[in-house]
């Protein structure tokens, strides 16, 4: 992992010491909250309905058991308990005091971490694959290139002030599950025919009130050329992209305002007339930071007690048919944490379970931890003799649930229960259909199906991308529900169309319900996950199973 | 015709603890929207959202929200504003805690 140098320890120490001075002057009455609002959001902090919210950024997904251990330190100490684990690989805080909050951030510090650039119209906190480096499918580990873009993007004096929030992501495997194509930058790590390393570039991506998927400005983007290309992007952007309205300030509308020919040819400009600057000094820096991402050191052993233990233990089985992911080394395997009980919020963990999940990185997962933008975290490195020890200490503090991958594994944003922003609730709605999946005890039957909620039109929940997608809304003063269908977040990126009217907040979960029993009469196999059906057989069935009343009628 | 004024209060988040807190007719702060002064008329709702902005070193965001007369004085209209008077509804935090 990339242990900060001195040059990072002294950036982010002060910055503490000048948000303290900052919050001390805003509790003095020196500076007046619209003087003070700016330099908050700068460090994280927003004011939500029912208090503060300090939003950590988790680089790329990666932390180490000091780190996750901190996580929790933190939610004893300045919080209630526990933290959100967001879509984004942050982790949020839902009630810390605002004269507390200096003391938070030089905690963070201690480990390495900040809530730096995660708000404002800057380059936010750059996501990554959440099993990079672990992943069988991997061609190249992603993170030196996420922590290269990280220490570029950070405190970069050109692009503090962009026309709106920039998002990049970066993935090394086949594939994408680092939703590259809904972000600002996505970066996919490839090689050409002649075998050597590259980037496929994809630009304009987003979801929010104008959903996009993104497009490829570049195929084969040279190793060498990244930072100067994407410094190119960011600044073309910063130039072009519209200041006038902050619903067509991101480079998704300015892709597609102007073209992507033209965004092509200036941002080739710009490469051409910055890149020399750049002499080789960010390729030196990345060579440093690949060898903080040395493999860690495998260890061979026999993975009987594995293969006995799936025998002996059905619920063991179970978790482990789930939660657990192909790996690149012999004996080892993934490690998907469920931090999505049946019934509980998505994404939340109590401090308790973070010292647990911290206790197992350290004692068998070569100290490494991952936040994945679905709000669950990994174990990245676990040898196979060890899962039955992890899943006991697991189940043991109620994070055992085997649900990776199925309907209860929803992502869910914070919604109307904490979030200034909400139009609607969308907690509620995840933990109701969770608890009606589990007490029909169907979704082993019903296989992958990813249901994604957002509490508003801006779409942290991902719902665009949802097999089924809920858009929480204020319709009249009432919740109402909107559903898409067929999206899909991976290489095969799709848009979810919106199926037709939305639902009261009685009527989702019955209406999920009957798409879900619906999908199973109409699958072929059961192989054929949801997905593959609505693609097979387009929206009409599916629709007309939401809609039982007005299909009766146009059938009459 | 002009449209007839809904009743407001005036509302804003505590600067310290960041909760939801409404001004009252003394020109205090209550966490408790009962408290509230309930205003009834256009030109006084601007006056007061002036007055209560002039106290920075106590609240942020200051704003008018629609409101009603109860039995025990104003409440909520919005869902939005009676999330605000109890707090989130996964966990027992927030005014519902106390």
């Amino acid at each position: 992992m990339y242990v900060y140098n001195d040059f990072d320890e002294n950036f982010v120490r002060n910055r503490v010491a000048q948000f303290r001075g900052q919050v001390e002057r805003r509790i003095d009455g020196s500076l007046t909250e619209d003087e003070f609002k700016p330099l908050r959001l700068m460090n994280g902090l927003y004011l939500q309905l029912h208090a503060y919210m300090l939003r950590v950024a988790v680089p790329y997904g990666t932390l180490n058991s000091a780190q996750m251990d901190k996580l929790a330190y933190i939610a004893d100490k300045w919080d209630k308990g526990y933290g959100h684990f967001t879509t984004r690989q942050n982790i949020q805080y839902n009630w810390p005091e605002l004269r507390d909050v200096p003391d938070m951030l030089s905690a963070l510090a201690d480990v390495g971490m900040h809530a730096i650039q995660t708000s404002g119209n800057t380059i936010r906190n750059v996501t990554a694959d959440h099993f990079a480096g672990a992943a069988a499918d991997e061609i190249e580990d992603p993170r030196p290139t996420a922590e290269l873009l990280r220490q570029w993007s950070t405190d970069h004096p050109e692009f503090q002030f962009l026309p709106r929030k920039f998002k990049i992501a970066v993935t090394g495997a086949e594939a994408d599950r680092a939703v590259t194509r809904a972000h600002d930058i996505g970066l996919r790590m490839v090689r050409n025919d002649a075998g050597e390393a590259g980037y496929e570039v994809i630009i304009g991506g987003g979801l929010g009130r104008t959903p996009m998927v993104g497009k490829v400005l570049r195929a084969f983007l040279p190793r060498a050329d990244l930072l100067p290309y994407c410094e190119a992007i960011v600044s073309v952007y910063n130039l072009l992209g519209r200041r006038d309205n902050k619903y067509k300030a991101r480079i998704k509308i300015t892709v597609h305002e102007n073209g992507l020919e033209k965004i092509q040819e200036l941002v080739e400009q710009r490469f051409a007339h910055i890149s020399p600057a750049f002499a080789g000094v960010d390729q030196t820096m990345l060579t440093g930071i690949e060898k903080s991402f040395a493999a860690p050191t495998y260890v061979q052993k026999s993975t009987d007690g594995f293969e006995a233990a799936r025998l002996a233990n059905p619920a063991f089985r179970s978790w482990s048919d789930t939660n657990l992911s192909a790996h690149k080394a012999d004996g080892y395997a993934i490690v998907s944490i469920s931090i999505k009980k049946h019934g509980a919020t998505p994404g939340d963990a109590t401090s308790d379970q973070m010292r647990v999940m911290a206790e197992l990185a350290r004692q068998y997962g070569h100290d490494e931890l991952r936040i994945s933008h679905e709000q669950n975290v990994i174990l990245p490195h676990v040898h196979k003799s060890d899962l039955p020890a992890v899943y006991a200490a697991l189940r043991a503090a109620d994070l055992a649930t085997a649900n990776i991958g199925l309907i209860s594994d929803i992502i869910a944003c914070p919604g109307m229960d904490y979030c200034a922003l909400a139009t609607a609730r969308s907690i509620p709605v995840a933990q109701d259909i969770a608890t009606r999946f589990d007490a029909l005890k169907l979704e082993h039957e019903v296989g992958p199906l990813k249901i994604k909620i957002s509490g508003c039109i801006n779409a942290c929940g991902h719902h665009h991308v949802g097999h089924i997608g809920i858009l929480g809304l204020d319709r009249a003063g009432v919740e109402n529900y909107q559903i898409t269908l067929g999206g899909d977040g991976t290489e095969t990126t799709a848009i979810g169309e919106r199926a037709g009217p939305g639902f009261g907040a009685d009527d989702i979960v019955p209406a999920v319900e009957r798409l879900v029993l619906g999908y199973l009469d109409l699958r072929n196999d059961a192989d054929e996950t949801f997905l593959q059906a609505y693609r097979r057989l387009g929206a009409a069935p599916f629709i007309a199973i939401l809609y039982p009343e007005k299909a009766a009628k146009n059938a009459a | 015709m002009a449209r007839a004024f809904t009743p407001k209060v005036v509302t804003a988040n505590a600067l310290l603890e960041g909760d939801a807190i409404w001004f009252t007719q003394n020109g205090t702060w209550t966490r408790d929207i009962a408290e509230a002064e309930l205003i009834t008329d256009e030109a006084h709702g601007d006056l007061r959202l002036i007055e209560a902005q002039a106290d920075q070193a106590m609240v942020a965001g200051v704003y008018l929200a629609d409101a009603k007369a109860g039995p025990n004085g104003p409440e909520p209209v919005h869902f939005r504003e009676t999330f605000r008077t109890r707090g989130p509804s996964n966990y027992a935090h927030g005014k519902q805690e106390a």
